[in-house]
């Protein structure tokens, strides 16, 4: 070899390890970027999943509440358990009895465990006139600071003088953390140390089926017919041009268009699972006709023409080996177009899904929210308790795309077929 | 291998289900099926304090909670104006009164007896790290600080200020970094009507501009220099960069959100008035506006719980001094102010604005 191939030579190999070095290197920071996202969520979430909560007794006072033996439901809701639970908080601090003292142990519970105590007389009413010790749920400010998300010192919503009774609780064993059961099973709340997700899942996973349950036979069929029926003309040009523009349109596009058609014209009820999967589907339908259309596209002619050569008719030829083989590709399309659904929020302003809803939907017309909507607003509240719990709320997110994405590819998977 | 037939069959069986529950609520059905819950919709500013109030309102275990969406002053109020009837909203949040023009479209709209109530006011602080000097600025030179063009030897020039004792000797060598909402935001529009605007009014190279839409831009465009920075609609990511950057660097935003950040924030002083709850409610802390929540009287009888919920709004327990919107950052009226709106509600007084 001449000196001058070498050197070509030298240059080749070089060049071809710095293309793989850049192939390293961005794998590198993809992975980075993606284990940072994943630290700090966790990091910072975490915590939202244990709750402080504060060993006192509680005298289930008969005057506040409703004589002994009461079960009318409607009167154990309404009764009052703000004075219950203060009477019992300043039993247990008796030597406070100053103004501002006592308006300070009131901060060490906050609603949270009214609620709780409220709850405890509905489910047993001959609690009513007893005496019990009860882990109380610690007020959020209280959460924090045991949790060291906040510090004491000027300007700090736990005072000195909080600090000092939590310190003697703390001593007797009295202040524990708790796994936050609450968090799993409850709906939206104001107060942090209420809220719960299960209500965002709910509406999530109702609102997903439905758009699935739409969009992809829909779009499965609409690209069965573009592939297999459809003449090659200009009509099917520009129907062709117009699916593949629909799916570059903004999201909040199609809320507009869910707002108007399902709601306004329909009379579709608002924040209902219903219109959103609609809405949703809609977005959808676009990338499910593409990657559908794509999977018919490859698979072999000889396959086709094999079927009709051994007698089938054109639906069968379709429904017994066209699509079946298309099948995993279809679905990694639908795979795709569901994990932006899942993800998505502008186009359910409009539809008034971006609400606060107390209750867990029942159904796909009750009013709902949807999962990525709840961390939303969570991440506006001013209160300090927040910030952990939306950090949780997108750790629930991810797991549900995990599960949702890992059937996905069980399913495909099951129906993978190789020749 | 799947049979397709089968999976059709299956498919097209649940699609019918859910088109059948569509074609099911049809308007007619719909409209006149009563709602037991009360709906609202409006203001994100408004949102934290209306849902605090539903909780409260749904815990006594007679109405279920009402639904409140948070879609903006002026989306809820369109939703509002849109009729009579329980597929409208019943309540509407806004973070400003409604408009004349608001007014009309809704009385267009069948709309005609709305009851108003002034729920409060939410101040819009500047605020810097803890342990930073104690700072004072006017509205002057606040807009001196952060407005597109500012004059200079009688011209009206490109931002030059990079410190604020550049604009004032008696303001501290601190550089300018201020961080802020987006134009999308409610915030923004209010920090530019009741800073900047204000400002500018008595600036002699502004007042000699003629054309008033050139005054009006001089005198709201904020700098794009980086000196102003806009972080985001979330106001809590504006606290999250001052608690982690330098001290001297500012951030514009609700006031609840330094109530719940006092540990680690503090506000400056505008006008050499502290932004403290007299200060705001008296009108004298100058960055302050009033927020309003609307109710439809038709719909007062008809949605099981509006009344006694428009009246919990009301209360002393809510929105007075020591009440639970309070402690959520509410900045809430005088006593006499309060007393007259609570006897505005209960009498269910109409509003009535414009022609």
């Amino acid at each position: 070899m001449t000196p001058e191939a070498i050197r070509r030579l030298k240059r080749r190999y070089a060049a071809e390890r710095r293309f793989k070095a850049y192939g390293i290197a961005a794998m590198t920071f993809a992975a980075a970027a993606l284990l940072l996202l994943l630290v700090t969520v966790v990091g910072n979430g975490y915590t939202a999943f244990w709750q402080t909560q504060l060993r006192i007794e509680v005298f289930f006072d008969p005057d506040a509440i409703a004589p002994a033996g009461t079960t009318d439901r409607r009167r154990l809701m309404g009764a009052d358990y703000r004075t219950v639970l203060l009477d019992a908080v300043s039993a247990r601090f008796p030597e406070v009895r100053d103004r501002d003292g006592l308006r300070q142990l009131e901060g060490l519970v906050g609603s949270g465990a009214e609620v709780q105590l409220r709850d405890m007389v509905v489910a047993d009413p001959g609690l009513i006139g007893q005496r019990r010790q009860v882990w109380l749920l610690a007020h959020s400010d209280i959460d924090m600071l045991i949790k060291g998300q906040t510090r004491l010192g000027d300007g700090a919503r736990v005072t000195e003088r909080q600090a000092g009774w939590l310190t003697a609780l703390a001593r007797g064993g009295d202040v524990d953390q708790f796994f936050n059961t609450r968090f799993f099973t409850g709906a939206d709340s104001r107060d942090p140390e209420l809220v719960g997700i299960l209500g965002g899942v709910v509406g999530t996973t109702f609102t997903l089926l439905i758009c699935l349950l739409l969009a992809f036979p829909l779009g499965v069929m609409a690209a069965v017919y573009l592939e297999e029926y459809a003449p090659k003309n200009r009509l099917t040009d520009i129907i062709e041009v117009n699916i593949n523009n629909l799916a570059a349109v903004p999201s909040i596009v199609f809320g507009l268009l869910g707002l108007s058609v399902f709601i306004n014209f329909f009379g579709m009820p608002r924040s209902a699972p219903l219109v959103g999967g609609s809405v949703l589907a809609l977005m959808s339908l676009p990338t499910i006709i593409i990657a559908a259309r794509a999977a018919l596209r490859a698979v072999p002619p000889s396959i086709r023409e094999g079927a009709l050569g051994v007698g089938a008719s054109k639906m069968q030829m379709i429904g017994h080996h066209v699509l079946p083989l298309a099948m995993p590709g279809i679905l990694t399309g639908t795979i795709i177009a569901m994990a932006h659904a899942l993800g998505e929020t502008a186009p359910l302003l409009m539809i008034g899904m971006v609400a606060f809803i107390t209750d867990i939907p029942t159904d796909p017309l009750s009013a709902s929210t949807v999962l990525p909507v709840q961390i939303f607003m969570w991440a506006d509240h001013p209160e300090r308790g927040f910030v952990e719990k939306t950090s949780a709320g997108i750790i629930v997110l991810l797991v549900f795309m995990l599960v949702m994405n890992a059937s996905a590819v069980w399913l495909r998977r099951k129906f993978e077929r190789r020749w | 291998m799947i049979r397709i037939p089968q999976l059709a069959a299956v498919a097209a069986a649940a699609v019918a289900v859910v088109v059948a529950a569509g074609a099911a609520l049809t308007p007619s059905a719909e409209a006149q099926q009563a709602r037991n819950q009360i709906r609202a919709a409006g203001s994100s500013t408004v949102y934290p304090f209306t849902t605090a109030v539903a909780e409260q309102f749904a815990r006594g275990g007679q109405f279920r909670a009402p639904i409140v969406e948070s879609i903006g002053t002026g989306a809820g109020i369109r939703a509002f104006c849109q009729g009579v009837g329980v597929a409208h909203p019943d309540v509407a949040n806004a973070s400003r009164r409604m408009s004349a023009s608001e007014f009309n479209t809704c009385r267009q709209n069948g709309v005609t007896e709305i009851v108003e109530l002034q729920i409060g006011f939410d101040g819009i602080v500047i605020a810097v790290k803890k342990g930073t000097p104690p700072i004072n600025l006017t509205r002057q030179q606040i807009w001196r600080g952060l407005a597109r063009e500012v004059p200079v030897n009688g011209q009206l020039v490109r931002n030059p200020h990079t410190h604020w004792n550049q604009i004032d000797p008696s303001l501290p060598n601190i550089a300018i970094e201020v961080m802020g909402p987006p134009p999308t935001s409610g915030t923004r529009d209010s920090f530019v009507e009741l800073v900047m605007q204000e400002g500018c009014k008595d600036v002699a190279e502004v007042r000699a501009v003629t054309d008033a839409r050139r005054r009006n831009e001089v005198c709201s465009a904020m700098r794009e220099d980086g000196r102003f920075i806009e972080a985001g609609e979330n106001d809590n990511l504006i606290v999250q960069r001052l608690v982690a950057g330098q001290s001297g660097v500012m951030g514009i935003f609700g006031y609840s959100f330094l109530d719940q950040n006092r540990d680690r924030l503090e506000a400056i002083r505008i006008d050499g008035v502290e932004d403290s709850f007299e200060n705001i409610a008296s009108g004298r802390y100058p960055v302050s506006r009033a927020m309003f929540v609307y109710v439809k009287k038709a719909h007062i009888g008809v949605v099981p719980g509006l009344r006694e919920f428009l009246v919990e709004y009301a209360s002393e327990r809510a929105i007075g001094d020591r009440g639970y919107l309070t402690s959520r950052g509410l900045v809430p009226m005088v006593r006499e102010d309060r007393t007259r709106w609570r006897q505005q509600i209960e009498a269910l007084q109409l509003l009535s604005l414009g022609s």
